[in-house]
Formats: C-alpha cells, structure tokens, sequence
C-alpha cells in the first residue's frame, strides 16, 4: 500500500468528505424522524406516503427544497441575504472536525487517529464555531429588512449572548477536572474505571453541569423550548421569514447539523465519547478495524440519543416567554454554573476533583441550595402590576364586577 | 368601554419551588408524551388513512350532500312549496315549480338546482320542508372539476336517493300524513325522536 494512502493527513481527508457527505443525510433523516415522533407523540402517523413507511419523504422534501422558486424580495440587502444562509451552513459543518470519533487506528506500523484535526485547542473551535452560527441568524434577520425577522434575530443574539456565559463555565468545569482542552484526551481520561467498574465518565462528577450543558446546547441550537428566533406565532417565522427554496433548507439543514454537533460534543465531554464501559472493542487499548467501528457506532449511539431526547422535549415543552428565558439565564443557570465553577477551582485546589464523593456531594449541595433559594425568594411584583391596588384575598367571593360592557351595575 | 371597578385583577398563581426549577414539571410532562408515544407505536395511531379507509360516521345525523326523495310511485316526493329555498341561509336552492301532472298534488319541481359550492350544510332546508322531500345524507366526498359541476340538478339529486335509500331510510312524514316508500317503524311513545324537550 503506497505510505501516503495510511498516513494521517489521508485518513483525515477521507474522514472530512464522508462527514461532509454523510452528513447531509443524516440531517436529512433527522428532519424524517423529527416529524415522526412529533407525530407518535400526538397519537398520529407522521409522513408515511413517499416509499415504505414515508422513508423516502426526506429525498421528496429535498427536492422540493432544490425546485422551488428561490425567492429574493426587492427590499432586501441582497449580498448579506444570500451570505446569511451560507455562513450559517458552513459553520455547522465545520464543527464536526475536532470530534475524535473513534479513537486510534492502527494500519501496519502506524497508529492513526480517527479525527480530521486534533488541535490542542480542540474544545474551544468547538465552542468557537457553534457559537457563530448566531451571526448566521442575524445577518439573515438584519438583511431580510422585515421587522419581524429582525426581531427573531435580535431575540436570537440576547438568547445566545445569556446562554454562552452558562456553557462556558460548564466546559470550564469540565476543563478544571480534566486540565486539557484536547477532546481526545478529555475521552482517554474518561476511560479509566473506578473499582474497575464504574467508567469515570464527567456525568458520575458533575451531573449538574452536565444538565446545564444539555439546557444550553438546546438554547445554543435555537431548539424548543428556547426557540424564540423562530417563533411562528409572534414573528410569521422568525430570521427565516424572507427565505425560500434552498437558502430556507440552508437554515433548516444547519440547525440540525448543530443539534448533531452539540449532541456530539456534549457526548465527548461527559459521556466518554466513544468509550463504553466493560466493552473490550471501545476501550483505548483496541485499535483493530473492528473496534474503530464499535467505537464510531458508539459514539453515534450517543448523539441518537440525544437527539432524541431533544425532539423528545421539543414537543413537550412550550417555548419560554422572553423574561422567562432571561430569569432562566441570569439568575437560574448563571450562578448556578458559577457556584459548579468554584466547586470545582476548590476540588482542583485541594486536588479531590477526581473524587467522585466530593463531586456529586458538591453538585447536590448546589442543587439543594438553589431549590432551597427558590422555595425562600419569591418572585417580586415588578412594573405596571406593582402600581395596581391590591385587592383583598378572595375576590371571588366579593362583590362580583360587572362584566356586560356598556352596563351600569 | 370598560370601567375600572369592572376589571378584576387576578394574580398569576404562585408556582412551587420545584415548580420553579422546572425540572420535575419538564420531567412530568416527558412523562406524558412517552406515554403517548409508546401508546401510538405499540397500538394503532388516531389517523385514519383517508382515501383506503374512511371514518365511521352516523348515518342518521351526518349532514352531507342532499337528495331528492321519490314517493310511493317513484316521482319526486317534492310539492315544490319554496319552502326550503326560503329557508336556506345561503341562498343555494333554486326551484322552478310547474303544474302537477299526478293527481296527489298541485305543483311539482320542474327544476330543483342545489349548488353544493354555496351550500353550508345546515340543514335548514330538511327542517323546512313539509313532505320531507329533501334530506341530507351521509356522503360527504362531493367533488368536482368545475363549479358547474357542482350544482346539482334534479335527476342527480334523485340518483343520490337511489344510491343512499338502502343506508338511509326515509323520514316518516308525520306532518302529511301521506304513504311514503321506506317508513320506519312507529317511533315508541317515550323516545324522543327530535322534539322538543320539556
């Protein structure tokens, strides 16, 4: 076999066309299984006329997606409008480089890694990347000059602004205990057992910043229920509106190559990636073929998974009004992330960050104290209701008002 | 114009403070839709897979396409009163009467015009009339290529009382006390077929 065919370089080429290729997909197929539990959840069918069981619908949307008329409004500010959707789609795709998908591979004498780039800064272009795809949105908003767009863009940027300071410090915690920023490394260390037993995954040492992670990454996604950019009810669409045919299915395609991305990632810095416990294919030692794939087919495990449990919730849960996804932020996520911080700056100082007692004693004592603060503190009456005379208890029971319009009591 | 002392000032209801955490609410309601979901996966889903399958619907009650009824001889049962075309709210009966040529009646239809694209499927017309000439049915897949399609004439409305006369039965015509084809049996006098109630 010519030397260049098992070098890195090669395999990390081959990787980026197939994720690249696969990808779309995938993504596609996701949008076939999002209608599909919506519609399980709604006691429905879902999409099952194009091919058997409808499997075939996503290939008909896309279609419809490349055949449609691809509408640019006069009003618009032309170069952002078809740059928005671009930049948006690039970003999304771009994330899925610093994943280690399936550890090493050993071909002949050398040992490769199943990864198109191992940065040493790996996590933080991760961080980096997902987060601009905000500018995605709100250049479409700005450039669509529709007031309703704008709105869904500038909701969008608020939503990201609050959402980003929460999930930084949860990867900091994250980094803390792991004290490197190379995703590989973070899974490698999380393939150690305690007891031989339980793997030591971040999940067993801090589920809290795990959940807040998980809350954020949703927020991050712009997915329900913090998908105020695209809230059809108040915005006709939202960032979106103006769009049409392929730009549209830009939009669409990129939102769940992030959630693919973030399920991914939140995958790699808690749940070990593509280790799973007491199996001997995904352990580091194994670099055959055949644990590459176990592995690959691991961590993908992983990603369906969450996927799942973010249409799961998608269509439970109704969208947060704008002052809830504020309060839910700044003074529900944020400090709860900040005290997870100095519990973890304190493990790390006293050097128990890898005890799992410590750990989980301090996520539950935050969590406590936080149930403890919201059973104490009240919200406060704020604005135009604090100006209003308080009634006395039990209106009901009072002198019932007048509710006839026009009618003199 | 809404006064002061009409507005009631109702306080949003105090949430918990589990509640508030909105974990174990998001949890609960997860709860639900799993149900659901598995209930849909494992049995049979709510849809019904219109063209190959169709709804159950009451024959007796389901407001659809109208027809004509015929008599005891086959002719039209219709005395051509306008009863029905006065009825109706939306002005889609259109009636031309003519003089009898059966002996048991003075006028009849000469043309008797439904349009099914104005119609609102009230029912009016069927309470209005006299004889309980015109009835509604249970067909409800009415469709057509044009709108001039969609105007009924009288032979077709006559042809919709061939084809739903087995399903449908005709109406006992208390009011005229006439013999018609298709009676049903004397309703018992403590149902209440419809009347008032006291």
């Amino acid at each position: 076999m010519p030397d260049f065919l098992t070098s890195q370089l090669a395999i990390s080429l081959l990787l980026a066309l197939l994720i690249i290729g696969l990808m779309q997909g995938v993504v596609a197929y996701c949008i076939y299984f999002e209608r599909k539990i919506s519609a399980w959840i709604q006691d429905r069918c879902g999409p099952n006329r194009v091919g058997p069981w409808g499997l075939f619908q996503p290939i008909a949307d896309g279609l419809k997606f490349v055949f449609k008329e691809d509408v640019i409004p006069r009003h618009v500010d032309k170069m952002l409008f078809v740059a928005a959707p671009g930049i948006i789609f690039i970003v999304a795709s771009i994330g899925f480089v610093a994943i280690p998908w399936g550890g090493q591979w050993k071909i002949g004498e050398r040992l490769v890694n199943i990864q198109v780039a191992n940065p040493d800064i790996g996590l933080l272009y991760i961080l980096g990347v997902t987060s601009m795809s905000v500018y995605g949105v709100i250049l479409g908003a700005w450039a669509s000059n529709n007031k309703y767009s704008f709105y869904g863009g500038i909701r969008a940027a608020a939503q990201m602004l609050s959402y980003e300071i929460p999930m930084g410090v949860c990867i900091l915690v994250v980094v803390l205990t792991m004290g490197t920023l190379r995703l590989e490394e973070i899974t490698l260390q999380q393939t150690e057992h305690w007891n031989s037993v339980i793997p030591k995954w971040n999940l067993f040492l801090h589920p809290l910043a795990f959940l807040i992670l998980f809350a954020t990454a949703l927020a991050e996604a712009n997915r329900a229920p913090f998908d105020l950019a695209e809230a059809e009810q108040e915005l006709v669409g939202g960032y979106h509106t103006e769009y049409s045919a392929l730009k549209f299915g830009m939009f669409f395609l990129a939102e769940y190559s992030h959630m693919i991305t973030s399920s991914a990632f939140i995958s790699v810095l808690f749940l070990g990636g593509w280790h799973l416990p007491w199996l001997p294919w995904t352990q580091p030692e194994a670099t055959g073929l055949f644990a590459v794939v176990c592995k690959i087919t691991v961590l993908w495990l992983k990603i369906v998974f969450f996927i799942f449990l973010m249409m799961w919730i998608r269509w439970t849960v109704p969208r947060f009004r704008f002052d809830q996804l504020m309060r839910v932020a700044w003074k529900g996520l944020v400090p709860m992330s900040l005290a997870l911080f100095v519990l973890a700056t304190g493990l790390l100082y006293t050097e128990r960050h890898r005890s799992p007692l410590w750990a989980l004693g301090g996520n539950a004592a935050i969590l406590i104290g936080t149930m403890l603060w919201l059973a104490v503190a009240r919200p406060r009456i704020t604005g135009r209701q604090a100006a209003m005379p308080v009634i006395d208890d039990a209106p009901i029971s009072g002198p019932k008002p007048n509710l006839e319009l026009g009618m003199t009591a | 114009m809404i006064r002061d002392e009409d507005i009631l000032e109702i306080d949003e209801p105090e949430l918990s403070a589990a509640e508030r955490l909105y974990i174990p609410q998001i949890l609960d309601g997860m709860k639900t839709t799993l149900r659901h979901m598995t209930k849909t996966l494992l049995g049979k889903p709510m849809t019904v897979q219109y063209p190959e399958e169709q709804r159950q619907i009451r024959v007796e009650n389901y407001r659809g396409v109208h027809r004509l009824n015929r008599d005891q001889n086959g002719h039209v049962a219709c005395v051509a009163c306008y009863m029905c075309s006065t009825a109706c709210p939306a002005h889609c009966i259109h009636i031309e009467a003519g003089e009898s040529p059966w002996p048991d009646r003075e006028k009849y239809p000469v043309k008797f015009d439904i349009d099914e694209l104005r119609c609102i499927y009230c029912g009016m017309c069927e309470e209005a009339c006299p004889v309980d000439a015109i009835e509604l049915t249970y067909q409800y897949d009415l469709v057509g290529r044009t709108r001039e399609e969609m105007i009924l004439d009288k032979e077709e409305l006559l042809a919709i009382y061939d084809a739903t006369k087995d399903t449908k039965r005709r109406k006992n015509p208390r009011i005229t006390g006439y013999p018609q084809t298709g009676d049903r049996p004397p309703p018992s006098p403590d149902a209440h077929d419809g009347g008032p109630r006291e």
